[in-house]
This record gives structure tokens, C-alpha cells and sequence, in this order.
């Protein structure tokens, strides 16, 4: 397949105006401004673009489930804040290709109504960011954003918002919450953003590389994007391999790749690193459970990996080999996940305290056996009772560890000790104060 | 009761005694704080972005905006940005004391942040943030005593392909060794932002 997303990220000043004008851009833009909103919703609808940030919603639904009666303004936020531990696709997308991401919220503002569109972009992406800003001003220097474009009375800005460091903000409510000017924590849902979402107004958040898709789509069809992965999984899709692979990095790939052949094919992760036996896969970003070596011939779909027992999330494909103590990354994840909960749903800024702190016991050799269990009765009760994923996120990593390395807590309990101390972590360490 | 004597903490856990115990601290009032008028003119800026009644939508930028000039957020700096967004002290305190990050005290000049979640941990973070202790003689969340640097953990930095990464101020330094530490550091105090080596500067030199 030829890339679609990511054709020129490495060819020099592959990322500027010119050089996506020479390649056709903005002439999707041009073409869905010459049809009507609804009939861009439909094509949206019939391609089957499922959202890349995590949940995989279909996003001509969604576009469809905002609220256009309304005479409130209407808004697209593209959520840039990502997050999610093992994920770096959209920060590829934004610094080397920004105006597909531009036009992507553009036609995305056509369908829905909207004149503005915001980018919620992390604050720690200030060298992307500085990206963006310069292209925007190119973009609308233009006349691809601003007054009138192309002549059709379509008006539309496109604006950067840089958020401050939160993984909680990457929640749709909790992005509109920050956007807002307040604490990125999540809104109880219903009313959804469609009905009242930033400013109370209808509101569509739609993650960096679903917008990336959508001109592709309008300029080749919805049949040709659908046809591209295997079916209700159509489009190019992005992965992200980090961990011990050779080749750690962001590629493209139809999603009737299998996770096999992105952890081992040459063209992909080129397998393990210091040809070690692999241990354990997380497929979709930290939250989601772990595959074991024998899962790996799925396809590296939504429903691929759902159908394994996990999710593909945001594609962020952490590998761990044989030397990766799992009571150990564990407790890393639970660490992250105490750090970020944002504190507004009990069981989730409770619990994910106490399963840290029970992981650091058991890791450290003073756990007993009877921990394990309390580990499971701690997670089951986060798991399904707070207003956002974040609690289920935060219980996952517990929950598929114990249930798949259990002999390993068993061991570390009874040896007192970590019984994998790998050579690439420290010795001792001191976590500061959080 | 749900906690009987199947179900019981251990009883060396410190958890229940600390936890429980407010951390909140209010902020030091600082030096007497003003924006610049440059300050201001950005600032405006920004808010235009928004509609008129959504001005606490710049609140984000209008505290990056005093950190940028003072370095950290002091309760003067609070009042200013209150002033400035025509909001209370309390709802910026509210929004400094939440995200990571905004400093509520000083800190260096060079502020390393070490990514230590687990795709840069699988990678040696860990060893990193330990060579890094050495080199400068301070744990993390410490300064220098000269207040040439800072050293913090941080949540995961989303470039977890080039791991382990160290965020420098605004800008990342990637695939750093632990025994690069030492390099890092006499290449920032020799050159500042221009000793980075991080892939992301060298995009287009490739």
C-alpha cells in the first residue's frame, strides 16, 4: 500500500505549504466545500472512519449526533494532547505533516457547522507547536483559512491551545474542561459534546489522526478507504512500537497487518532486541491488557485485537522481553496512573494510590500473598465506577498482570526479593515526592 | 466492615498516615510581579482567539506567560494573571496547582526532565535518572545550589520511539544513555539550548 498519512516525513522541508500545495493540498477542502455539510457527514459515515484516538467511535456518528439546530456556535476541538503511555503518532503527524491535519479540520468544521476549530495540543509539545503556529499563519496567509475561502462565504479559523501537562486532559470532556480555563477533569456524561460541549455549545473532539483521514477520503472516496483495511477497519492506520524491538517507531500500515509482523517483519519493529525471547505485548497503549507471544496472529485491527481479549486503543505497541520483571511494570504504570488521575472520581484517585503503593511492597520483597488478591479486590473495585476510562486504565495493568504472571508476585512474595532485576534498571532508586 | 483480617494493609505501609494529610501549601508571595507591556500585547492577542464572555480560556497562556518572565509562579504572579484574565486568585491557583507544568517555586535555569514511564524505563530511564543524580549531586525535584539546574521525573513525553527521553526546558533531548549524562550536562552548561543533540532539532539536516 502507498503511505496515505505519512508519504514525506522524512523528505526535507516535507512539512511547509509548498511542498503540500505541489502534492494537491487543499483540494480536498475545495471539493468538500462544494458539497453540502450533510452529504460530507455521509461520506464520512459510509468510509467507516473509526476514531484513532483510543475508543475507535465512528466519526461520521459522530459529526452526525452534533446538535446542527442549535443556533449556538458550533465547535471542532482536535485533540492533540497525546498522553497515552507509548503513543507519539499524532506528534508525528502535526510536526511533519500539518496541514493534512488543517484541512482535516477544515472539512471537519464544513460538516458540522463550525467556524472555529481548536487544536488542544500538550504542553509539552512546545517544538510541535512552534510547527503549527508557523504553518497556520502560512495556511491562512493563503487563503486556506480565514474569511471566505475559495470564494464560498465559508469562514473558518483554526486555532492552537496549548495545554500544561495533564494526561487526564486527552478525555474529551476533560480537554473541553481545560479548554475552558479550568482543571482538566471529566464531565458526567450525558449531555455528550455533541449536545453541549465547549462552552455548552455542540462540540465535536476528534483526535489528530482521524482528522488526518479525512481528506484522503473525500479526495479518493469513502469505497477506496474502506477497501483499504479489512472490513468496519478501513484506512491507513498508525502504529507506534516502543520497548525492546529493534526498530522502535511510528508506521503506517493497513490494519490487516498482524501484531506478529509489526513486532518482527523488517519493514516494522525487525524483533526483539538482542534477539531475546519475547515476553509480553501491550497492544494499545499502557491501559489496555497485555497479549502473550502466542496471541501475536491477529490482525492489528480494532476488532483484530478486541477479539484477542485487548483493544488497539491508540496503537501504541509497548514490547517487553524476557528480562521485563512484570510485577515491575506494574508498578511503573500504576506510578503514571496515581500521578494523573485527576482526582475527581474517588475510587480512581483512592485506589490507584493503594495499588501503587501494594505493587512497591511486593516488588520491593515485603509483600504478602494475601496482597495479591487485595490487588484484585482494590482493582474490581475501581474498574467501571468513576465518570471516565481513566479508572479502568489505571485498574488494566493490574488486573492483566496478576491474571497472566501471577507465579511471578507469588515469587517475589515468597523470595522476598524481585526475582528479574534487569541490567537497565537502577540498582536503588528514589521516586521524588509527586 | 470491608477491612477484617483477610483483607488488612500491612502494617509498615505508611500509606494511611500520610495520604490522608493535606499536602495543599500555598504559594510564596514572591517578588512584586507586573507583566511586560510585550506580556500584555501577547496575551490580548490570545484571548481574541476566544469569544469575548470566554476570556478564562488564556488562562493556561496567561500563566506560561509570568513563569515565562519570572521563572515560577508566586501568588504575585497569581494576582496578576487574576487581573489579567478578570478572574479570582483562587480559580488560578486552582488551575497553577493542577497541571505539572507550572513551577510554584523557583527552579534552574536548565530544567531536565527525565521521561520514567515504562517505554523509556524499559530503555534504562531509571539508570538515567541515576546518572544524572550523580552528575549534579541532587535528587529530583531538586535545584543546584548555583540554581544552574533542575531535576525532575516526569510522566510520559510521548516520544517513546527515542527513549529514553529528557525534556530540557521546552525542548526534548532523545536516546540518551546513562553514560551520556555527564555530556548532557557540560554540553548545556557550555552551550545552552545549542548543546542538545536531541533528533527532533536535526530533522531537516537529515
Amino acid at each position: 500500500m502507498d503511505l496515505v498519512l505519512t508519504p514525506h516525513v522524512k523528505t526535507p522541508n516535507g512539512f511547509t505549504l509548498d511542498f503540500y500545495t505541489k502534492q494537491g493540498g487543499y483540494e480536498a477542502l475545495r471539493k468538500a466545500l462544494a458539497m453540502t455539510p450533510d452529504a460530507v457527514v455521509d461520506i464520512v459515515k459510509a468510509s467507516g472512519l473509526r476514531g484513532r484516538g483510543g475508543a475507535g467511535f465512528p466519526t461520521g456518528v459522530k459529526w452526525q449526533f452534533v446538535d446542527k439546530k442549535s443556533p449556538k456556535p458550533k465547535y471542532i476541538c482536535c485533540n492533540a494532547d497525546e498522553s497515552e503511555p507509548g503513543t507519539f503518532k499524532d506528534h508525528v503527524l502535526m510536526e511533519r505533516n500539518p496541514h493534512l491535519l488543517f484541512e482535516g479540520c477544515l472539512i471537519a468544521c464544513h460538516a458540522i457547522g463550525a467556524k472555529v476549530a481548536y487544536i488542544y495540543i500538550r504542553g509539552e509539545f512546545y517544538h510541535v507547536q512552534e510547527v503549527l503556529e508557523a504553518e497556520l499563519a502560512k495556511a491562512r496567509a493563503a487563503g486556506f483559512i480565514g474569511k471566505n475561502i475559495f470564494g464560498t462565504g465559508f469562514d473558518c479559523e483554526i486555532y492552537v491551545h496549548r495545554g500544561a501537562g495533564a494526561y487526564e486532559a486527552g478525555e474529551e470532556t476533560a480537554l473541553i474542561e481545560s479548554l475552558e480555563g479550568k482543571r482538566a477533569q471529566p464531565r458526567l456524561k450525558p449531555p455528550f459534546p455533541a449536545i453541549a460541549g465547549l462552552y455548552g455549545c455542540p462540540t465535536a473532539v476528534n483526535n489528530v489522526e482521524t482528522l488526518c483521514n479525512v481528506p484522503p477520503i473525500i479526495t479518493n472516496g469513502p469505497e477506496w478507504f474502506a477497501a483499504l483495511g479489512p472490513e468496519k477497519n478501513g484506512g491507513p492506520k498508525l502504529y507506534c512500537l516502543s520497548g525492546h524491538v529493534k526498530k522502535p517507531g511510528t508506521y503506517e500500515a493497513p490494519m490487516h497487518v498482524t501484531m506478529r509482523e509489526l513486532i518482527y517483519d523488517p519493514k516494522y519493529g525487525g524483533g526483539i532486541r538482542g534477539d531475546r525471547k519475547l515476553k509480553a505485548v501491550i497492544p494499545g497503549g499502557s491501559s489496555v491488557p497485555i497479549l502473550l507471544p502466542h496471541q501475536l496472529d491477529i490482525p492489528a485491527s480494532f476488532d483484530g485485537v478486541a477479539s484477542a481479549g485487548s483493544m488497539l486503543g491508540s496503537a501504541g505497541i509497548i514490547v517487553m522481553d524476557e528480562t521485563t520483571c512484570m510485577v515491575w511494570a506494574a508498578e511503573n504504570l500504576l506510578y503514571f496512573y496515581k500521578h494523573e488521575s485527576c482526582g475527581k472520581c474517588t475510587p480512581c484517585r483512592e485506589g490507584g494510590a493503594w495499588l501503587h503503593n501494594l505493587l512497591g511492597r511486593i516488588e520491593r520483597g515485603e509483600g504478602h500473598m494475601k496482597d495479591i488478591d487485595l490487588l484484585l479486590s482494590v482493582a474490581n473495585n475501581i474498574m467501571g465506577k468513576t465518570l471516565c476510562a481513566f479508572g479502568d486504565a489505571a485498574a488494566t495493568p493490574v488486573l492483566t498482570t496478576v491474571q497472566l504472571f501471577r507465579e511471578e508476585y507469588e515469587a517475589h512474595v515468597r523470595e522476598g526479593r524481585c526475582t528479574l532485576p534487569a541490567d537497565w534498571r537502577a540498582a536503588s532508586r528514589t521516586l521524588a515526592a509527586h | 466492615m470491608w477491612i477484617d483480617d483477610t483483607m488488612s494493609f500491612h502494617p509498615l505501609m505508611d500509606y494511611g498516615r500520610a495520604h490522608h494529610q493535606s499536602s495543599r501549601s500555598m504559594a510564596d508571595e514572591g517578588p512584586a510581579f507586573e507583566y511586560t507591556a510585550e506580556a500584555l500585547a501577547t496575551l490580548e492577542d490570545i484571548c481574541s482567539r476566544y469569544p469575548a464572555e470566554q476570556r478564562k480560556s488564556a488562562i493556561l497562556a496567561a500563566i506560561y506567560l509570568a513563569q515565562r518572565q519570572q521563572g515560577y509562579i508566586s501568588r504575585n504572579a497569581m494576582k496578576a494573571v487574576a487581573a489579567a484574565i478578570r478572574c479570582t486568585t483562587a480559580d488560578v491557583e486552582d488551575v497553577v496547582s493542577f497541571y505539572t507544568m507550572f513551577y510554584q517555586r523557583p527552579v534552574g535555569r536548565h530544567v531536565l526532565q527525565v521521561c520514567r514511564t515504562l517505554s523509556c524505563a524499559l530503555n534504562g530511564a531509571e539508570r538515567v535518572t541515576a546518572e544524572l543524580q550523580a552528575v549534579l549531586g541532587i535528587a529530583p525535584g531538586q535545584t543546584t545550589a548555583d540554581g544552574e539546574f533542575s531535576l525532575f521525573e516526569v510522566e510520559c513525553l510521548g516520544a517513546c520511539d527515542r527513549a529514553p527521553v529528557v525534556g530540557v526546558n521546552d525542548h526534548w533531548h532523545e536516546c540518551q544513555k546513562p553514560e551520556d549524562a555527564r555530556a548532557l550536562v557540560d554540553g548545556l552548561k557550555a552551550h545552552g539550548a545549542a548543546g542538545l543533540t536531541g533528533c527532533h532539532l536535526h530533522v531537516e539536516k537529515a
